[in-house]
């Protein structure tokens, strides 16, 4: 689905066969604040996403996961360091964040809206993407009538309205239960493979990220900086449960455990 | 730091995700179609049921059952008063009692004098109130989102707000003499900062995330205010929609009061000419409309609107 970039920037694109990165993050360094109370949330982080990627960023608490995708879409700017980003990107929050005055469907919409697509358009491609994550017939529902998980599905339908080259998932499913949260991670899945999508997806669950992801990276607390990066090459489908998704969830979750040991001697 | 990129499809997007899954396998689709039925059914027992309390009962009993206590009230309001008369504080002529009120109330509306007061001074008060409006709201927008705005003019604001309409009165006077831009530039000051306060309020209690949202959205400038602020701040700015109706019907009683059109009676005048004639009865069946009125609109306008928009939202009882 390619789409003018708006604030493409322009990339050190190389000359070979190798495509250009979706997103690319160089040294990039936040901190919050000034002098004695300055937080450093992220502290030099290198970060490359490929086109088609799906890549999970997993952490403890306080490791800069929102902070990044904040950079990432460039809600907020580095404090240091350079991020290039290949064409846009889109934001999904852990709650819906869908506007309760409008139905599903104008929420849709008014992604479509605000990109610029002609009045005319907007209702039928509203209603495509809404089928596409299920919701067929509900457009006129408002976001209280919906459950968690189907309000999240509206959210990506939104997610999709922007058009965005880069869909940037803060906890997406946190809030949902089990069941649900394994449903979509289906739904995501088959979205991604289909909609040929490049997903960054933050996430704490640990067994999510094995779940879903092509490469997990994993980061540290206070500054974040990235700890170790996996590449995960479990057959798809794959599912939570499976003993390959469990072995590599631990692995990570060892990871993560010594990093916050790390941290014990802090007070 | 090693980039690992095994997994990445190096051909780029076109290519879709990596090659374990591309196969398109019958087991594939049936779990694809399992998985449709799952979520459906997911749907179907999470959505929440739209029950509250009295959402069963006809709609007759509804309206009934919140109009008896209104009508037990009203009723014990004409007794207490009825009883004051009856007591004999007063002389007839000064406090009569709510059944000489009423005959004299239906007298009024027989030969035409209320209805062509009220009609001009609602006239008056709608088109005050609208005024006010426009005002409060481009007030109430700059400054919701200005710091600087915010911080000069937010006291001054509030200042307006509890500053007694009927001081305006005399400059008001000197400024447009006796006459219908008196009582309106009173009125508009009146309600104008109770908007506009309403709607700073309203700005100021927006979830960060859906202003964030509005921002990944690409809603900015303009659009920003039309498709986020504005909408998100609706239900506390219906609050101050409802004070600021309460303002503008005050300073509008005081102003028809005070500024006495001769060719156009309103419902302030007929309380003024009504008192220097020392005629009680036509006065208080004047104030009975005035008070039924401020009800009125409060309920059957704001009210409904409140109770609309926080139905929309999901948030009040609907």
């Amino acid at each position: 689905m390619p789409f003018p970039a708006l604030d493409a920037q322009p990339t050190s694109l190389p000359c070979g066969p190798a495509p250009a990165p979706a997103v690319r993050l160089d040294a990039v360094t936040k901190v919050y604040g000034r002098g004695d109370r300055a937080v450093t949330a992220l502290d030099g982080v290198d970060l490359e996403v490929a086109p088609g990627e799906f890549l999970c960023v997993v952490g403890a608490s306080g490791c800069g996961k929102s902070t990044l995708l904040g950079l990432l879409s460039g809600l907020d700017e580095p404090t240091s360091g350079r991020r290039a980003v290949n064409g846009t990107v889109g934001l999904m929050f852990q709650e819906s964040a869908l506007f309760p005055w409008l139905t599903a469907g104008a929420n849709v919409e008014l992604a479509l809206r605000l990109r610029g697509v002609p009045r005319r358009q907007r209702a039928g491609l509203a209603a495509d993407l809404l089928r596409t994550v299920h919701l067929e017939g509900l457009a006129g529902k408002r976001p209280h009538e919906l459950s968690g998980g189907m309000r999240q599905r509206v959210a990506l339908a939104r997610a999709f309205a922007q058009d965005a080259d880069v869909l940037a998932m803060d906890e997406p499913f946190a809030a949902l239960d089990a069941m649900t949260r394994d449903v979509l991670h289906d739904e995501l899945e088959r979205l991604w493979r289909e909609r040929n999508l490049t997903v960054v997806f933050v996430t704490h669950n640990v067994r999510e990220a094995a779940r879903l992801g092509n490469r997990i990276v994993v980061l540290t607390s206070r500054p974040g900086r990235v700890a170790a990066e996996i590449a995960v090459d479990i057959p798809r489908p794959r599912r939570i449960e499976s003993p390959d998704v469990s072995e590599l969830a631990g692995t990570v979750t060892a990871l993560l455990r010594e990093e916050v040991r790390r941290h014990a001697g802090y007070r | 730091m090693p980039v690992i990129a095994e997994s990445t499809t190096p051909g780029g997007r076109a290519d879709g995700g990596p090659a374990t899954v591309g196969r398109g396998s019958i087991g594939e689709e049936r779990s694809r179609v399992a998985a449709e039925a799952e979520l459906a059914g997911l749907d179907a027992l999470d959505r929440p049921r739209p029950a509250g309390p009295g959402a069963g009962q006809p709609r007759v009993r509804r309206a009934w059952s919140a109009l008896w206590p209104k009508l037990a009230a009203c009723g014990l309001g004409l007794a207490a008063w009825q009883a004051v008369v009856s007591a004999g504080w007063k002389s007839r002529y000064v406090l009569p009692g709510p059944a000489a009120v009423g005959r004299e109330l239906v007298a009024m509306v027989a030969d035409g004098t209320l209805p062509r007061a009220v009609a001009n001074t609602l006239v008056r008060a709608g088109l005050g109130f609208s005024l006010a409006l426009v005002l409060g709201v481009a007030a109430g927008s700059l400054m919701a989102r200005n710091r600087v705005l915010r911080s000069a003019f937010g006291s001054l604001l509030t200042g307006l707000q509890t500053m007694p309409s009927i001081a305006w009165f005399p400059l008001a006077i000197l400024l447009f003499q006796l006459s219908e831009k008196a009582i309106l530039f009173v009125l508009v000051l009146g309600a104008a900062p109770a908007v506009a306060n309403g709607l700073i309020t309203g700005a100021d209690q927006i979830p960060p995330l859906l202003l964030r949202t509005g921002q990944v959205l690409g809603a900015r400038g303009f659009a920003e205010y039309r498709h986020v602020i504005l909408p998100a701040s609706l239900p506390a700015f219906a609050g101050g929609l409802k004070q600021g109706w309460a303002f503008a019907w005050r300073s509008l009683m005081a102003g028809e009061l005070i500024v006495v059109i001769a060719e156009k009676p309103s419902i302030g005048s007929i309380l003024q000419t009504r008192r220097s004639l020392a005629d009680a009865e036509a006065l208080m069946a004047t104030m009975v409309v005035i008070l039924v009125i401020g009800i009125v609109v409060d309920g059957a306008v704001f009210g409904r609107l409140e109770r609309a928009i926080l139905k929309r939202w999901g948030l009040g009882r609907g």
